[in-house]
């Protein structure tokens, strides 16, 4: 489903990434961990093209997304993101935030793409919210909306970029729990995250990255029990034991 | 104090002050801050371009047009829009456009400038993750500045926008050298022919006043209103 194939990547002379090579299967759900600066943020926006990236490729669904034949709109209207800060759009309604893709990229009908929006903010456990500016929520349910606007777009792959990172802790368990249901439903899942609770429940591979190199990517029971390398031993000693 | 003052000039010349001067000068106003923001917002987003084509053009212009006196523009643009229609269109003879047209050109074409450098920091106000969010739907770039960046952009900066708007409202004032009857020009006629330069004067002032005034109450009105939930 989505291959990395050598990706490299350099801000000017630093570079961020090198020979990441990896692939999600259909169905898998994939966690990316690491300590801050490894470059997962980096390596999943390179995925649809958020980042570019100077040597190596990445194939989505059989196409490469730095062909000059791909259309790159179209590419990424198939694969759902959610950021670390939500980035719904706070001049536009919930409702609206979910229809805007629909109906500009997919070309929806207003009546279908609603009909469709408010499915989706219904089972986040939003539908009374969705008159309401994103301004009006909190940050667990304006990750959940973040979450249904992806959806909407009826994408093959999600990529989750620190889902959340950004949120109080008592609103990170009402974001994972829409996650872990997306899993078990067997959606494609590229995961940036800590919350190894969430790797532990429904990861199939944990991939773990350190200075821009993907240093482990085994898994989810090779990762915990025993970990190869001793970066990752020592990330994982660091995390689970405070 | 104000004997040997005629203040009834006032009353007796207002309808045509207002029907004729202060017509125009509403008519200028509006066409020209219509025009900038709209030139403006393109050259904002020229300017932020990255391709150099688009930006060094557009950033020349804008400092250009910000660092010549208002008065000289016009007066350029008086004498050269003829010149350049003719030379655009190939004809032989400078096109007419008369005084109104040239002037309302002039004032787009410079209040663009400034409208330019109020939509750059308008657009540059709204965080990079919501033009990646736009992309990440499958958004092109003009519907991400359409649908997202501009939007918010224009409500950021709408109280700065319409104090620009007042400026020009009292800018249109120096179209006055090209003997068109604006307020002000309606005022002046008035006043030599009938001798009553200062009461006339007077009058203008206080009636530019108080609608730049009022408009900046509404303003400041406006401002609490629109902000955007965040």
């Amino acid at each position: 489903m989505i291959e990395f194939k050598d990706v490299s990547k350099w801000y000017g002379s630093f570079q961020v990434l090198t020979n990441c090579t990896t692939r999600v299967d259909k169905g898998e759900v994939v966690v990316v961990c690491g300590p801050s600066g490894s470059g997962k943020s980096t390596l999943i926006k390179c995925v649809n093209g958020l980042e570019p990236f100077q040597k190596g490729d990445i194939v989505v669904n059989g196409e490469s997304i730095s062909a000059n034949a791909t259309n790159l709109n179209r590419l990424r209207s198939k694969i759902g993101m959610v950021f670390q800060s939500f980035e719904l759009f706070p001049h536009m309604k919930v409702v609206d935030n979910i229809n805007l893709g629909q109906v500009k990229v997919l070309g929806r009908g207003a009546e279908e793409a609603a009909a469709k929006s408010m499915g989706l903010l219904k089972r986040v456990g939003l539908e009374a919210h969705a008159a309401k500016f994103p301004g009006q929520l909190s940050g667990g349910q304006q990750q959940r909306v973040a979450i249904a606007r992806a959806l909407a777009m009826d994408p093959i792959a999600m990529l989750f970029d620190e889902p959340t990172s950004a949120l109080d802790p008592e609103m990170i368990n009402e974001v994972l729990d829409v996650m872990v249901e997306l899993a078990t439903e067997g959606m494609t899942m590229m995961v940036v995250t800590h919350e190894m609770g969430f790797a532990r429940k429904v990861a199939h591979r944990v991939i773990f990255m350190d200075r821009g190199e993907i240093v482990e990517d085994a898994a989810k029971e090779d990762f915990f029990g025993k970990p190869r390398s001793e970066r990752a031993q020592l990330f994982l000693s660091k995390i689970l034991h405070h | 104090m104000f004997t040997g003052f005629d203040f009834d000039v006032i009353a007796r010349s207002a309808p045509y002050l207002f029907r004729e001067g202060m017509t125009f000068t509403l008519t200028l106003t509006a066409m020209a801050m219509t025009g900038g923001i709209f030139f403006g917002t393109l050259l904002a987003m020229m300017r932020l371009s990255s391709h150099a084509w688009l930006n060094v053009p557009a950033g020349t212009y804008v400092n250009l047009m910000r660092s010549v006196p208002l008065v000289l523009v016009i007066f350029w643009f008086y004498f050269l829009v003829p010149y350049i229609g003719a030379w655009m269109i190939g004809a032989k003879q400078p096109i007419q456009v008369g005084a109104f047209w040239s002037s309302v050109i002039t004032f787009t074409m410079f209040e663009a400038a400034y409208y330019a450098e109020i939509m750059r920091a308008g657009i540059q106000s709204v965080p990079r993750g919501q033009v990646s969010a736009g992309y990440a739907l499958g958004l092109t770039y003009g519907q991400t500045m359409a649908q997202i960046v501009l939007p918010q952009a224009f409500r950021n900066m709408l109280p700065v926008l319409l104090t620009q708007t007042i400026i020009l409202f009292q800018d249109t004032s120096l179209v006055y050298v090209l003997s068109i009857t604006d307020f002000l020009g309606a005022a002046a006629k008035i006043a030599q022919r009938d001798g009553r330069l200062v009461e006339m004067y007077l009058f203008v002032a206080v009636v530019y006043f108080v609608i730049s005034f009022s408009l900046s109450l509404l303003v400041k009105q406006l401002q609490n209103r629109i902000a955007i939930i965040r």
